[in-house]
């Protein structure tokens, strides 16, 4: 606590490193908000004991809340990876007129309220449908609500890739006589696809979590519809925070693993750079 | 040629429906929605009390939660850039969790914490202090959720500035709150404004995690988002579509804010 001053460097000499104060009230204000907090549900979850633990989270509705949570997150993960890589090349390599206008667009889906977005897709894929497709109450619905939230991860995370990327090698490919789709996927491809990995574990661990946008589409069905998020939510407004925790902890065990691997992969991406 | 520019418009087409059936067309049905019976009708529903209650508690909310926000991300970033300190591979790691955890455990986390039978709820209750269900459990719900943007924005311009001009204000007898101020601050300051743009977007929009921690307590606790919810399902249609077309445009609003922060940010 006798600590104090300097964030610069000036006083390095006097034996203070630069950084202290900054790096102090960093650490303190994480774990006063995030820590403390997280360290609570860990604690609740294993109030009863590992068996108890155990058992809220094998009961037959937390294991397919939690199963299917993971199959859409996975799914959107891998369609907006697909329809992100595409959009990316289709914003960075083709020229319209309104470019910069959807460029824009892109992060709507971050900006908008999840609740908002929810009620958005209800409003074109509801029961009210002026087109005619109903999906509420479905497990598409879930689908198209994770699809809607998580669009923006792999386009931002490949864009930059692809503005960086030399031309000359597919140049060299093409005047090699490869063809555009041998060009794509033997040349640009595995130079997007740390990119596209990273930025679909992100959409992933976003899907997982994710609550505002399923919960007015998807009618919350027990072992249909429900997802983790919604299944927490349930046990807390039934009071039972130990099988709302015992989920919870899943939820997190899980993001680590994914935080763990896009570091992994961020490392991978950045390998030829040395 | 021909066929190169046949694939190229193929790709254009597929890319821009994706973005039309996923994103344009379903925003623009909830604003032809608010707006069909004009402009006096939208007007009317998000000026009832528990709107306007619901919009300046969420201002309330987003004031107080985004200045600590930005004055943390400027600390950590400086931290993880500038620092010469250990730790700064555990606090990389750690700024990040608030974005990979669902906004629903955040809430349960701060109920367990603040709440009645919480760590400290014991304590809380025999001093009078209420946090659950009231202003600082929605505060502190929105600081944990939008914590991470401040100082993922600013890192990589403290990082891209470089220390020359800092050393350069030291060497001419600067002290480093001086240095600090009046050569780093001014230098990073787009990078600052893109963290506030973004971290109050999500301060506002927050849903899941006030959810839990509000109460939604009508003309008391309930934010705009919180308030679309309980139109809906009070069978509130056009007063649903109403608040969210408000969020909507406060949304917008956010997009030609990035926009332009952005490129005044790629200009320095």
């Amino acid at each position: 606590m006798s600590v104090a001053l300097p964030i610069g460097r000036r006083r390095a000499g006097a034996g203070v490193p630069p950084g202290t104060l900054a790096m102090g009230t960093s650490m303190l204000w994480i774990s006063v908000i995030v820590l403390l907090p997280l360290a609570a549900v860990v604690a609740r979850s294993l109030d009863g004991g590992v068996d108890e633990f155990w058992r809220h989270v094998s009961s037959r509705q937390a294991v397919s809340a939690l199963r299917f949570t993971l199959v859409v997150a996975l799914a959107a993960a891998a369609i907006n990876a697909a329809f992100g890589t595409l959009i990316a090349w289709v914003l960075v390599r083709d020229r319209f007129r309104g470019k910069g206008l959807v460029n824009a667009l892109i992060d709507l889906p971050f900006a908008l309220p999840t609740i908002v977005a929810g009620l958005t897709l209800l409003a074109l894929y509801g029961p009210r449908s002026p087109v005619g497709i109903n999906v509420a109450l479905t497990q598409a619905a879930v689908l198209l609500a994770l699809l809607f939230v998580t669009l923006p991860f792999v386009i931002r995370a490949v864009q930059p890739v692809l503005l960086e990327l030399d031309r000359d090698m597919e140049e060299a490919a093409a005047s090699l006589g490869a063809r555009p789709r041998t060009i794509f996927v033997r040349v640009i491809l595995p130079n997007l696809s740390p990119a596209i990995l990273s930025g679909a574990a992100l959409a992933f661990a976003r899907g997982v979590g994710e609550f505002g946008s399923v919960v007015l589409i998807s009618g919350n069905i027990p072992f249909h519809t429900q997802v983790a998020s919604v299944f927490v939510f349930k046990q807390i407004e039934s009071d039972n925070p130990v099988g709302a925790a015992a989920v919870s902890v899943v939820l997190l065990l899980l993001s680590l693993l994914v935080l763990v691997a896009i570091r992994v992969l961020g490392g991978w991406g950045s390998r030829h750079e040395r | 040629m021909s066929a190169e520019r046949r694939s190229r418009v193929g790709l254009r087409v597929v890319a821009l429906g994706y973005l039309a059936g996923l994103l344009l067309i379903p925003v623009g049905v909830v604003f032809y929605r608010t707006f069909e019976k004009g402009l006096g009708a939208f007007w009317a529903s998000i000026t009832t009390p528990a709107a306007v209650h619901a919009l300046f508690l969420t201002l309330e909310v987003a004031l107080i939660s985004v200045p600590l926000n930005a004055v943390f991300g400027v600390a950590a970033a400086w931290a993880l850039v500038r620092g010469r300190v250990p730790g700064k591979r555990l606090l990389d790691a750690l700024i990040d969790l608030p974005f990979a955890i669902s906004p629903v455990v955040v809430g349960l986390s701060l109920l367990l914490v603040y709440g009645r039978t919480g760590w400290l709820g014991p304590w809380l209750t025999e001093h009078g202090i209420q946090v659950i269900f009231s202003l600082p459990g929605i505060v502190l719900a929105t600081i944990f959720v939008s914590m991470p943007f401040v100082a993922r924005e600013v890192a990589p311009v403290l990082a891209e500035v470089g220390e020359e001009q800092e050393q350069a204000a030291a060497t001419l007898g600067a002290s480093a709150w001086q240095s600090f101020w009046r050569v780093t601050l001014p230098s990073i300051r787009w990078g600052i404004a893109y963290g506030v743009v973004l971290s109050t977007a999500r301060a506002i929009g927050e849903f899941g995690a006030v959810s839990v921690v509000s109460g939604k307590i009508s003309g008391e606790t309930d934010t705009l988002t919180l308030l679309v919810e309980k139109r809906f399902q009070n069978f509130d249609l056009a007063g649903a579509y109403a608040a969210s077309a408000l969020l909507a445009m406060i949304a917008l609003a956010t997009l030609v804010g990035m926009t332009a922060v952005g490129s005044r940010r790629s200009e320095s």
